[in-house]
């Protein structure tokens, strides 16, 4: 029953259950360690201090919850835009058993202090490898089960699988390339500057790769099925992707504006940072223009609201990040609070909102029942919107007193505030933040629970009759 | 068209992104870390540092400490000279970071003597009041060096069987204070970036009882935690019946010293420099 049309949905199925279950983890984390910035004593050394927490929080984040949910999806979109099963289910099993094991590995690691220190590329070299298998495995599949599709054309969201299939296996091949000392140890095999170079290529272009492509290929493909009307424009479509895909890797030196690597790097990727405003809002457009005529369905379509909010955080996201690729910008906002700020509007707004709004799509169909309720949805809607934006918009502040309070002069032109002076103050925005975290965690458990009574439904009522 | 056929389209997407790769991040290469821009003070880590390093990059210090000082007016007044490429060329992986949560530690090496860091490192708050950071007094344990040798191999950085040998019996918090204080020290700036004095130097506040109890709170403050609450002295020397005239003492607070004591220029200013001086030449041995 749950194998219409030759689909393989129970990988689909197992895969969006672990990436909830790592979703909820980053979550947890998240509010532990914004807890743990506003009041030390809650670091417990050795293990759970902030500074071995936070990779945690951004792994499980981002790889768990993230790329969890986009192999969930990627493997549901595909197998329907290509009319045909899954390459090889068997595989995919195995995929799903390594991405957790590798997952769970990463977070135990991670707490003992194994650890690159590369930002969002912290995991020793064995895990590190483990991960390299999962995305081959990963890549092979999607791209075999494309090769012996049965529709000829691929549609906008292929695209967009594709571009993140080979990306990540770029970016991640790259900067994870190091010098092993032991099992545990390694150095990366780069120096200095150069080292910095490379890493901020990868980290920014995980934001492009991993953050950015996977979503939009799940909200075009999920915008049109919640609305029931196609996407505004096909060749806007094709415009914006591959603006998207050329401009995006250019840009990774704006988080190393100021800092000793050469000035035209950095000036190219200031250039190509605002430029980048283009494709990304003609997304925006292309999702505001399906909507030509449809927009009563914010009101009655509670999954329109999710996807439709999440374009517009994106919107917002890829207004602010050219902005702060701005040198004189960045000279007063980088290294302060603003910048989980606008993390957070990204991560919180736009790509879970757009997740969420695929797992209620989706999971539902693939049991063959209704979603348990939609009162709770809004109810958890809400909640995820209130929690992120009393997250964001208390560290923009804060990001902007103290970089105001750094820069503040005395007359005869010694600065007007020691360090310690201006992150006293910003302890209250720390308090907001932490509640808002906890704002969050609260949706997130409505969500979760929301699931949870859906599938549950779903398994009596097969149980109540047979197929 | 290239939408039909996904292997065309699947070389097409990896050519497009390896353009700005290529010219980004492949290209400079071949500037980044030239020879020609080598600064010859900027040597490679000894076992000792290695290590400590290895630990701060094992407990995450990077999530919260930058290690960039930027060419801007309040970095290099807070912080000191602007940070080089070339005195990171030692440095795999660079450990510049990406977010303050405490202050940049790129000139760190040489500001505060090793006694300040073994106190900070137990307990941050006895040394900084409103700080939020983690206590780490379980670097107390032995150090392992069972990997040095394979690091300064892997590293190709030069050792001595002595520098191994001297590993024995240091404990983590050792291996750290090595580190920090070797932290941005190889260029000599500290002897020529220390914040100048401006103007005339005579005390404002000479025998003025009035600015005592702000000069006694400001000491407190930034002072009691090395010299003590009553000025007896601990992590640096006992103050009491200073005999030095109010100029020298003014010079040393506002610049600090080649000894191990920060200026504290930055953070007061020329005005609260003087209360301090002002109260510290009040307190007498009775």
């Amino acid at each position: 029953m749950n194998q219409q049309e030759g689909y393989a949905d129970d990988v689909v199925k197992g895969f969006i259950t672990w990436s909830m279950v790592w979703g909820l983890v980053a979550v947890l984390v998240g509010v532990l360690i914004s807890f743990q910035i506003a009041f030390p004593q809650l670091n417990l050394p050795p293990y759970l201090t902030y500074g071995r927490l936070r990779p945690i929080h951004t792994n499980a984040g981002i790889f768990g919850w993230g790329i969890g949910s986009f192999m969930a999806f990627f493997y549901y979109i595909t197998q329907r835009l290509t009319r045909t099963g899954i390459w090889s289910p068997g595989l995919a099993r195995v995929q799903l058993w390594l991405f957790n094991l590798a997952i769970a590995l990463a977070a135990v690691t991670l707490a003992l202090g194994m650890n690159r220190s590369k930002e969002y590329a912290e995991l020793e070299w064995p895990v590190a490898s483990l991960v390299v298998v999962v995305w081959v495995i990963f890549a092979i599949n999607i791209v075999m089960t494309i090769v012996k599709r049965r529709e000829e054309q691929m549609y906008i969201s292929l695209w967009y699988i594709l571009a993140t299939l080979v990306g990540v296996a770029v970016l991640y091949l790259v900067n994870n390339a190091s010098i092993p000392v032991s099992l545990t140890k390694s150095y990366s095999a780069y120096a200095g500057a150069n080292d910095a170079n490379v890493q901020w290529w990868y980290g920014h272009n995980a934001v492009a790769m991993v953050l950015t492509t996977p979503p939009l290929a799940i909200f075009y493909y999920f915008l049109p099925k919640a609305t029931g009307v196609p996407i505004y424009s096909h060749r806007m479509g094709v415009i914006a992707f591959w603006s998207l895909i050329f401009m995006y890797l250019w840009t990774g030196a704006h988080h190393l504006l100021w800092a000793p690597v050469p000035d035209w790097v950095q000036t190219l990727a200031m250039a190509f940072s605002v430029m980048l405003i283009a494709p990304s809002w003609a997304a925006v457009f292309n999702g505001y223009f399906s909507m030509n005529g449809q927009w009563h369905q914010m009101r009655e379509n509670y999954l329109v609201k999710f996807l439709i909010f999440g374009i517009t955080f994106y919107g917002a996201q890829t207004l602010q990040g050219p902005s702060q690729s701005i040198r004189t910008f960045s000279a007063f906002i980088h290294f302060t609070d603003w910048v989980p700020g606008h993390v957070h509007m990204g991560t919180l707004g736009w790509v879970s909102l757009v997740l969420f709004a695929a797992i209620y799509y989706t999971l539902p169909r693939i049991y063959g029942t209704e979603i348990y309720s939609i009162r709770l949805a809004n109810v958890h809607f809400w909640l995820v919107l209130t929690g992120q934006l009393m997250f964001s918009i208390s560290m923009w502040i804060a990001g902007v007193q103290q970089a105001a309070m750094l820069n503040a002069t005395n007359p005869d032109g010694s600065l007007h505030y020691s360090f310690m002076e201006t992150m006293i103050e910003i302890y209250p925005y720390w308090h907001i933040r932490a509640l808002g975290g906890v704002v969050y965690l609260a949706g997130l458990c409505v969500f979760l629970y929301n699931i949870w009574k859906t599938v549950a439904g779903a398994k009596t009522q097969g149980a109540a009759q047979p197929a | 068209m290239i939408e039909k056929k996904p292997i065309v389209f699947l070389l097409l997407a990896t050519v497009t992104i390896l353009v700005g790769t290529v010219i980004t991040m492949v290209i400079p290469f071949r500037w980044i870390n030239d020879p020609k821009l080598a600064i010859a003070s900027v040597k490679p880590y000894t076992p000792l540092q290695l290590e400590g390093r290895d630990i701060y990059i094992r407990e995450g210090c990077n999530n919260c400490h930058t290690q960039t000082v930027r060419p801007l007016l309040s970095d290099v007044e807070r912080y000191g000279e602007y940070s080089k490429s070339g005195e990171f060329v030692y440095d795999q992986p660079f450990l510049w970071g990406s977010r303050r949560n405490g202050p940049d530690l790129a000139r760190i090496g040489g500001k505060y003597p090793d006694a300040w860091h073994v106190k900070h490192m137990k307990d941050p708050r006895s040394m900084v009041p409103r700080s939020n950071m983690p206590a780490y007094a379980f670097m107390n344990q032995p150090l392992d060096s069972s990997l040095s040798e394979r690091k300064m191999k892997a590293l190709n950085f030069p050792y001595t069987q002595a520098d191994l040998d001297a590993l024995k019996g240091k404990t983590e918090l050792d291996a750290m204070v090595a580190y920090l204080q070797k932290v941005g020290n190889d260029i000599p700036w500290r002897k020529t970036g220390r914040a100048a004095v401006l103007g005339e130097l005579k005390n404002p506040y000479q025998d003025n009882m009035s600015v005592l109890p702000e000069g006694k709170a400001l000491y407190r403050e930034h002072c009691g935690q090395c010299h003590g609450e009553e000025l007896k002295g601990e992590v640096g020397p006992d103050l009491r019946d200073m005999d030095k005239p109010d100029a020298a003492i003014f010079g040393t607070i506002y610049s600090g010293t080649q000894a191990g004591m920060p200026g504290f220029g930055d953070s007061l200013g020329k005005d609260r420099t003087w209360k301090v001086v002002t109260y510290i030449k009040s307190v007498h041995r009775r």
